[in-house]
């Protein structure tokens, strides 16, 4: 057991802690700022916590619909729709923040309301992920048995599945309420300079104002904060776990309710997440207001007029942001899957580690950054500017995704399963491979699918990391949107709607395994 | 089964180890240098990569670009690896944040060979040789040709203009506390205003309907109505010099005339420069490369790659920049140590100003 716990201890402690204790060491032994970070801090924290909650409440309640039909039901198109709900919380904030720029009104431009819809965009995936797997394991019967009671469907939603899907929804909630709470991209694009997050402060302090202790200081309160949040969540996910029996497998929908009930989910979906997206795609066919294929034709040209070139590589953009994403599901579904298993099998310590895994997604990128550049500076640890320490940073972000999808399908395993295997003289540890493994076969794909999909994105920490070699999609189409002309523009939605392309792949191949497994059990 | 449940422990922290273990480069090898720069650098393919190409081709001295984030990351990470740096040779310090790396002896001293083929007034600004001018912009107010025809109103002349009814709701400008160019700008209003009037001049934008945005792509590409294709509705816009120029350059199909142009009188100068990074083990090469980086062959190359002007001054420039780029004759300027002394505390009063 203490193998197990060891790998996933290790990663954190090395890649998370490490760096972040030397940091807010550092900031708190050469603390120098004049002023106090803390003097406008208080109406920041506020609407940071605010928009938070409004965010996660109105995301589950949009998302949990999807996230039902999609575990509950096959029918023609579900990968696709199931693919289409991931794409948009996998694409850099830059390209959305432009895409809803182009799509609200010029009235919403900068407020609170324009960041909100952007956090339901982005995190119904997290929805429709970690609520639908649980919908997926809730047996057919339960729900047959309430309908043959006299129950409608509505009440049968309401007393029998609602309540089992409690720990899945409030983990979910608790991952989207660390996302919105630390907003970082949507908050600067859409909510514009009124309205900053905590964690917005945060990074204008160490990077814009040079101030890294007064940052320390507010990363330090953030963590805090969002602690909190996470060990709340975690007990509540813990409660209302129980175990299942039965048919699990998705059906055709037959009924006309049941039809109409996917038919509506389908065009909604294919509403709320095709309008941006059609959006974004149909800005790289637009080249100075007029429609054209240059933007696509010209890609990756060396020159686009004779000495003038904008030095974009297409081709080495996608090899080097697959790379870092094979790399990132790799690490994240090893460690995730150690973690799970060690959480399961050893409550206490367990417990702890669940927590921290959990703590990268609440602390401050700039932190965590900064934190490695000055924790790997010295040889044989001299690790900055390698390009490893990327997909690194992005496995830190996705493990406690790969974790909380493992731990809501081994919470609901039958216990008497495991004693019986223990009866029949299986040692623990075979017991957890005959019994639990097989049942995370297919989380294991998805949360795969989900790490290199978080890595395409470029989430968290490595966004402040020095890089050498190729710039992956979302760096290089920063770099293009930061240029004036109509090309450069163009081509940036260009080289995102690549990027678009490339994750809807990865996201349907791992569902395409989902699938085979669901049809072999 | 307890083997394998070990061998994937294994095999994980096989993996980091890997890692660990595959770069033991830096030392030892004097061939290959590293070159920090901010995000805006091309990192492949473009006449300016080429240009270092030849570098490496006459010293032997490979050179390897790594990207440290913007110039105000770029520096917060140079700040904090004085001494121990993360490369050789850095690239894109500007003057708003000179005197910090200055202060935190973030450079050593090295004089280029050609460092008197640099224009004085760059020079000027760097007399303990810590770092090198490399380029120079302006950061200006562009409009929007074709709106202020179509409207038949005259394009403002200067900054005070700005706060006249005529130019209502008219202009979008950056945060000073997240964007360069937002900081250019405010720079301008001290220089312009004064250090007591610049407060004023600001509250007088706000009650003119001044748009305040997070950054300069959100400006430029869906504020601003000037720039091609876009769908903003204000026709002025804090952008740079050579803005214009690029969109002459960057159009499709190819065009003749630039849709902006810049007020000249509101331009801030930002100077740009290299230095060899202090602590580093090659300073040697390291100094070859800032040589380089100032000669006329790579000089020439940064118009239409970074779309600034070269520090150098018997560079020749290409025709859309001396047609359509704008070079303020007399740019507004403050010096570097007063930015350092105040900026922070300019920039809290800003956003209390603006945005409160």
């Amino acid at each position: 057991m203490a193998a197990l716990l060891a790998a996933p201890a290790t990663f954190i402690a090395a890649f998370y802690a490490w760096p972040v204790i030397t940091l807010l060491w550092t900031a708190w032994r050469d603390q120098a700022s004049s002023a106090s970070p803390f003097r406008h801090i208080g109406a920041i924290i506020w609407f940071t916590v605010w928009q938070a909650a409004v965010s996660t409440a109105l995301t589950l309640t949009v998302g949990l619909l999807p996230a039902y039909v999609l575990a509950r039901y096959s029918f023609r198109g579900r990968r696709l729709l199931m693919a289409a709900t991931t794409v948009p919380f996998v694409l850099p904030t830059v390209v959305v923040g432009a895409a809803f720029i182009a799509l609200l009104p010029t009235s919403w431009h900068g407020t609170a309301q324009a960041m909100i819809v952007a956090h339901v965009f982005f995190n119904i995936a997290v929805v429709v992920r970690l609520v639908g797997s649980m919908v997926g394991v809730i047996p057919h019967d339960l729900v047959g048995a309430a309908r043959t009671l006299g129950a409608s469907p509505i009440r049968a939603a309401r007393l029998v599945v609602l309540p089992l899907l409690k720990p899945a929804l409030w983990s979910a909630a608790a991952v989207i309420f660390l996302f919105s709470f630390t907003s970082f991209g949507v908050a600067k694009l859409l909510g514009g300079p009124t309205h900053p997050t905590l964690e917005v402060e945060i990074a204008r302090r160490a990077t814009q104002l040079g101030d890294v202790s007064g940052a320390a200081a507010l990363s330090a309160t953030q963590l805090v904060l969002l602690g909190v949040v996470i060990v709340l969540a975690s007990r509540r996910q813990r409660r209302g776990a129980i175990e299942l029996h039965g048919a699990t497998a998705p059906h055709v929908p037959r009924t006309p309710r049941e039809r109409a009930m996917v038919g509506a989910v389908g065009a909604g979906v294919a509403l709320v997440v095709g309008a941006p997206i059609a959006a974004l795609v149909s800005r790289s066919f637009n080249v100075g207001n007029r429609w054209s294929m240059s933007a696509w034709s010209r890609l990756g040209a060396a020159e686009t007029r004779p000495g003038a070139g904008l030095g974009v590589d297409p081709m080495a953009s996608v090899g080097a942001s697959l790379r870092f994403a094979l790399v990132a599901a790799l690490v994240a579904t090893t460690i995730g899957f150690l973690a799970a298993a060690a959480i399961t099998n050893t409550p206490r310590l367990g417990k702890l580690l669940d927590v921290g895994l959990m703590l990268p997604l609440g602390t401050s990128a700039v932190t965590i950054g900064l934190g490695m550049l000055i924790t790997f500076d010295t040889a044989p640890f001299d690790w900055r500017a390698r390009w490893w320490l990327v997909p690194l940073g992005h496995a830190l972000v996705a493990v406690p995704f790969v974790v909380r999808a493992l731990l809501t399908v081994l919470r609901a395993i039958p216990r008497d399963l495991r004693a019986a295997a223990a009866t029949l003289g299986a040692t623990p540890i075979r017991t957890w491979w005959q019994v639990d493994a097989r049942a995370l076969r297919r989380p294991l794909l998805a949360g795969a699918g989900f790490s290199a999909a978080i890595s395409l994105g470029e989430f968290g920490a490595t966004t402040i990391l020095t890089r050498s070699g190729s710039e992956t999609l979302p760096i290089a189409i920063g770099r293009l949107l930061a240029r004036a002309g109509a090309l450069p523009r163009a081509q940036a939605f260009a080289m995102a709607t690549i990027l678009l392309v490339l994750t809807t792949v990865i996201v349907m191949a791992t569902g395409t395994h989902e699938r085979l497994g669901a049809d072999d059990a | 089964m307890k083997r394998l449940v070990s061998a994937v422990t294994l095999a994980s922290l096989g993996l980091l180890a890997a890692g660990c273990g595959s770069d033991g480069s830096s030392s030892g090898t004097p061939e290959a240098i590293t070159l920090v720069a901010y995000d805006s650098f091309p990192p492949a393919k473009t006449s300016l990569n080429t240009a270092l190409d030849n570098f490496t081709k006459s010293t032997g001295i490979a050179v390897k670009i790594v990207i440290a984030g913007d110039a105000g990351t770029m520096v917060t990470k140079a700040k904090l690896t004085a001494g121990n740096p993360e490369g050789d040779v850095m690239w894109g310090v500007d003057n708003t944040l000179l005197s910090a790396v200055l202060d935190s002896k973030v450079f050593s001293q090295y004089e280029p060979n050609e460092w008197n083929a640099i224009s004085t007034s760059l020079t000027a600004l760097v007399p303990g040789h810590e770092l090198t001018p490399v380029d120079f912009g302006d950061v200006c107010i562009n409009y929007d040709i074709n709106w202020f025809t179509t409207h038949n109103v005259d394009p403002p002349r200067n900054l005070d203009d700005l706060t006249k009814p005529a130019y209502k709701d008219l202009l979008v400008v950056e945060n000073p506390s997240t964007s360069s160019p937002g900081l250019a700008f405010l720079m301008a209003t001290v220089a312009h205003s004064g250090k007591n009037g610049w407060q004023d001049y600001w509250k007088a934008l706000r009650a003119n309907g001044v748009k305040v945005v997070d950054g300069w792509t959100t400006a430029y590409d869906d504020e601003f109505s000037g720039a091609a294709g876009s769908t903003g509705s204000r026709p002025l816009v804090v952008s740079y010099g050579s803005s214009p120029p690029a969109e002459v350059i960057f159009a499709d199909p190819p065009r003749t005339d630039a849709p902006t142009a810049v007020v000249e009188s509101t331009c801030f100068r930002q100077v740009e420069f290299t230095g060899v990074l202090r602590g580093t083990k090659h300073e040697n090469e390291a100094r070859k490369l800032v040589d380089f980086l100032i000669s006329e062959t790579f000089q020439n190359e940064l118009p239409l790659t970074l779309f600034v002007y070269p520090a150098r001054t018997d560079t020749v420039l290409p025709p859309e920049f001396t047609k359509f780029a704008v070079v303020a004759s007399s740019p507004l300027t403050i010096d570097p140590a007063d930015i350092a002394a105040n900026r922070q505390q300019w920039q809290d009063e800003w956003t209390t100003i603006v945005l409160g």
